[in-house]
């Protein structure tokens, strides 16, 4: 358990509200420094007095006692503190309320103990300590404003700064700098070292992270982070001394779905955002906390933006979801927020081709064609990343009209969406660290949800979880057999005869998770009560604090559209369709559709919906609307404006609204809360924004299948990680990706 | 003011001795990164000879079989010798393979150790030391008539592959002449005598035999608890 797992969680519940101060610059970052510490008798006067004003924590640090025999005391500037046996000093020294400047120490990271910066004085010991390196011990008294601690990082820092170039107003990194904010404490005005700076060749990492490799202090973050987290060893430390540098040796990309982290970890201006390069500084950006829609995790994310445009996406701090990272697609997708834009109402004309007109034309065409339309004929489809509002007013406004065929792409024919836990994570995201024995089922989480491959890696590594894999041949970046590729290989483990099963039933926490293609599939009621067998025949499965039954979804809309109940009432409902409303579904087979249908297309991007429309409405992309969105564990988040909305576009629910007035259905909403309070009636956990809504029945009561699994394997759900939704599809950088990086 | 005027006039003595010949930068080892070449790249094959795969089993076999990869120095080793006295990329990945690690964990220790030669040497790989002792009793002078009559630039291998030039610490006591003597023998197939090349010194003694330190040293005088 770390610090930061608890600084965060202790932020968490501050901070339920959307609208909150970024946890991640409060983290680290603040620099103490008074002309008190220039002074010797600073440090006496401290442990003279012992009741002085209370200090609190670093970033809200609160400490959590596993055993109460634990429990240690030592004095951070005479301060007592309490802390558990094994924290380092540094850790302690947060807990006090003091933070101390550092470069290679990182929360999630292995210590690494050589930037030294980290120095303090500790009581009894001849030089000083690097606090981040050294356990606190009993009665230590540790002192972090003494001269000799200031002087040791002085020294330290005039050593780090020898070898930098002076770039700082050339260098993208320049105000979010570790290094530059702590030279402001600790640097010098001027350097002795009058010998020529040493020089180091660029790397070529990939499309993503651009290297000046020359500002590289060799704080070894970023390999920590390949090796630890992201699982690629690709990055190491080459040569010794002060020619020491970063690099992969031989000519290799970072070939890793998480890459873009290195550039926030990297301190120094050394691994920077290749596409944000020399686009815009810091602190002319404005900061949006919001949500990443790009798949089923739901990470938090900052949106960076100036003006209209959106400069760049980082991650925000949520320990229940993506702790500190992001993966690459949420991370550099937002160049597609701003091509292929549909920014006008268009109708196609006799001719074929696309004609603007205004909004109140193309609504009253799709007026007048609907009530023409018989009822049953008249088909809704959401996309991957309608937010709830609207998928609730196209499934009440298609209802008034008649129809009932309302449903989410991705989520199949007739899903079961009475019990949510047969859709949802039900372990939860931050649960699966407590998995021992993983059985992903049809799954490939590398690239369906890189932050839940990213913490089954953490798992896998921390405990030696044994994973087993049924599906297709996949890259894995952690140790996991591969049992088979069809359904067959299940029933065989949930029969016992499988080698796998008695490691299955002997783990105390196992967690089966099977993929959302699954629900494509003809078998799936079969393949769930196979599943629902396994869980009868094991009662580690599912307990009551444990439930391993979990199944990992694909798109942002899919959770929130199955509480709303979008399901089509007919299996069949796009063969005899005459009406199709696309709610910036694009990824919808629409080869069986008879060709006299009449198909809006409601959307943001002019992608693959668009070939087959008769109308168009434009809409809004996630980062110009609120919404609500539910992740693949049931925890609904929301959306946040950060840019305004292109040319004549509208959000998603307004559209619907303003369609259901013309078309003589009006639905009684005028505001978004409106629209919530429609929502609270129909799935009220959508409403708990940021708190995650567990399913409350198991589905253990679900009625038995008769139907056998068939011997089709399963399939591949992703297959190009960089290009899954219109966003992505339209984005350049995600376009270079996939040509640089896919492994063919 | 005084001390500004001072600092100036340090840094115009420091220009003025910066005057001589000094090439850029001569770090010791060579580069740090890998340049593909038609001996040198990841697709040539490489793999440890028949006689070197019993000494492979005898190395790991000192070490426990979940801590495999302590055995990367003696592997290298191994496979330097066995590639006359240079390793290839290939030559490391092979190692990587063998104690279960990813490559790039390998070319980290052979980057390290600057008597792993990552780049192909002469058949004598003559090392010149570059330390400051050294440099101020005129090892750059030999180091430049060993480059002069090798016709090589640093790191480079002569044209008949029998020798290279590159940079370490001390190992021997030489002048510029005494180096193309040994170079020449060495072209002969001769033995030059190891250790020091002055005749005057006895190993690491100094020249003329030893100055100080003749007798029983003296104990410190606190120690002598009667004179105190």
């Amino acid at each position: 358990m770390g610090l930061g797992l608890l600084a965060s969680r202790a932020l968490r519940s501050s901070s339920s509200r959307v609208l909150s101060t970024n946890p991640r610059y409060n983290l680290f970052r603040t620099i103490v420094s008074t002309p008190e510490l220039h002074k010797p008798e600073a440090a006496a006067e401290a442990a003279a007095e012992p009741d002085l004003p209370k200090r609190t924590p670093v970033a809200g640090a609160r400490v959590h006692f596993p055993n109460p025999d634990d429990v240690i005391e030592v004095f951070v500037d005479g301060y007592p503190v309490k802390i558990p046996k094994g924290m380092t000093v540094l850790q302690a020294c947060s807990v006090a309320g003091v933070d101390i400047p550092r470069f290679c120490y990182h929360d999630r990271l292995s210590i690494a103990g050589n930037c030294r910066m980290c120095l303090v004085e500790v009581e009894k010991s001849p030089k000083p300590v690097a606090s981040c390196a050294m356990p606190a011990l009993p009665g230590m008294k540790i002192k972090t404003d003494t001269p000799i601690a200031k002087k040791a990082r002085e020294g330290v820092m005039e050593f780090l700064l020898m070898n930098h170039p002076l770039d700082c107003p050339i260098c993208d990194q320049g105000g979010e700098c570790d290094l530059q904010d702590q030279s402001m404490a600790f640097g010098s005005d001027r350097g002795r070292f009058t010998e020529t700076k040493r020089s180091v060749v660029d790397k070529n990492l990939g499309p993503l992270v651009k290297t000046v490799m020359t500002r590289c202090i060799q704080c070894t973050r970023c390999v920590r982070f390949a090796s630890e987290i992201a699982g690629v060893q690709d990055l190491g430390m080459l040569g010794r001394g002060s020619g020491e540098e970063i690099g992969t040796y031989v000519e290799k990309l970072m070939t890793s779905e998480l890459s873009g982290n290195v550039i926030d970890i990297c301190p120094v201006g050394a691994l920077t955002s290749k596409p944000f390069a020399f686009k815009a500084r810091n602190w002319e950006l404005k900061g949006t906390e919001s949500i990443d829609v790009t798949d089923a995790v739901g990470s938090n994310i900052r949106i960076d933006s100036r003006g209209p445009e959106v400069m760049r996406i980082v991650p925000r701090l949520n320990e229940d979801i993506n702790e500190e990272w992001i993966s690459d697609k949420t991370r550099f997708c937002y160049d597609g927020l701003k091509r292929q834009r549909l920014s006008d109402p268009m109708i196609r004309g006799a001719d074929g081709r696309f004609k603007p007109v205004s909004w109140r034309d193309a609504l009253a065409v799709v007026a007048e064609v609907i009530h023409q339309i018989k009822p049953e004929e008249i088909v809704g489809v959401a996309g991957k990343l309608s937010d709830a509002e609207s998928m609730m007013l196209l499934k009440d406004f298609l209802n008034k009209m008649g129809s009932n065929n309302v449903w989410c792409e991705g989520n199949g024919k007739n899903t079961d969406a009475d019990l949510r836990s047969g859709y949802l994570l039900n372990s939860s995201i931050g649960g699966l660290e407590k998995a021992d024995c993983f059985l992903l089922v049809g799954t490939q989480p590398r690239v369906e949800a890189a932050m839940v491959n990213a913490r089954i890696r953490k798992t896998v590594r921390a405990t030696q979880a044994k994973v087993g894999y049924i599906g297709p041949a996949a890259d894995f970046n952690y140790d996991h057999q591969h049992l088979g590729t069809g359904p067959e290989t299940l029933v065989a483990i949930a029969d016992g005869g499988h080698p796998f099963s008695s490691t299955l039933a002997s783990a105390k926490n196992p967690a089966i998770i099977v993929g959302a293609g699954i629900f494509e599939r003809e078998d799936k009621d079969a393949i769930f009560s196979v599943l629902q067998s396994m869980a009868a025949k094991n009662e580690n499965l599912i307990r009551p604090d444990w439930n391993g039954l979990n199944v990992l979804l694909l798109n942002a809309a899919q959770a929130a559209a199955l509480d709303l109940g979008l399901v089509p009432e007919s299996d069949n409902a796009i063969e005899s369709a005459k009406f199709v409303y696309l709610m910036g579904a694009d990824d919808v087979n629409l080869d069986k559709l008879p060709k006299d249908a009449f198909v809006v297309y409601q959307g943001h991007h002019g992608d693959n919906g668009v070939y087959r429309a008769n109308v168009i409405l434009p809409s809004a992309v996630f980062s110009e609307k609120e919404g609500i969105y539910e992740n693949t564990e049931g925890c609904s988040q929301q959306t946040v404006p950060a840019v305004p909305t292109i040319g004549d576009a509208r959000e998603d629910w307004k559209i619907i609204r303003a369609l259901s007035e013309v078309s003589g259905v009006r639905l009684p909403y005028d505001t978004i809360h409106g629209v919530r309070s429609r929502i609270r009636t129909v799935a009220p956990n959508l409403l708990n924004l940021d708190e995650r809504e567990p399913a409350a029945f198991s589905v253990s009561l679900k009625p038995e299948s008769p139907k056998k699994v068939s011997k089709l394997p399963f399939g591949v759900m992703v297959d190009n990680f960089y290009m899954t939704d219109a966003i992505t599809r339209a984005s350049k950088i995600m376009a270079q990706c996939s040509a640089v990086l896919t492994k063919k | 003011m005084l001390a500004r005027l001072a600092s100036k006039r340090l840094l115009e003595i420091r220009q003025a001795f910066r005057q001589f010949p000094q090439t850029n930068r001569s770090l010791s080892t060579a580069l740090n990164y890998h340049i593909d070449t038609p001996d040198n790249n990841p697709k040539v094959p490489w793999e440890f000879s028949e006689a070197n795969k019993p000494k492979v089993h005898e190395i790991l076999s000192h070490y426990p079989s979940n801590y495999k990869q302590s055995a990367v120095i003696p592997l290298l080793d191994l496979a330097q010798q066995q590639h006359g006295g240079w390793l290839p990329v290939s030559a490391m990945d092979a190692v990587a393979k063998v104690i279960e690690v990813a490559p790039i964990r390998v070319y980290e220790v052979a980057t390290f150790y600057s008597m792993f030669n990552r780049a192909k040497v002469g058949k004598y790989h003559l090392l010149v030391c570059g330390t400051t002792p050294c440099m101020i009793r005129g090892s750059r002078e030999i180091e430049d008539a060993l480059l002069k009559h090798l016709g090589v630039k640093r790191n480079e291998v002569t044209k008949d592959g029998l020798f290279s030039v590159g940079e370490m610490e001390c190992m021997e006591d030489v002048t510029p002449k005494r180096v193309v003597e040994i170079v020449e023998a060495l072209k002969r197939g001769e033995k030059p005598p190891r250790g020091t090349q002055n005749p005057e010194r006895v190993n690491c003694g100094p020249a003329g035999g030893n100055t100080t330190l003749l007798g029983e040293p003296k104990p410190p005088p606190c120690r002598d608890l009667d004179a105190c």
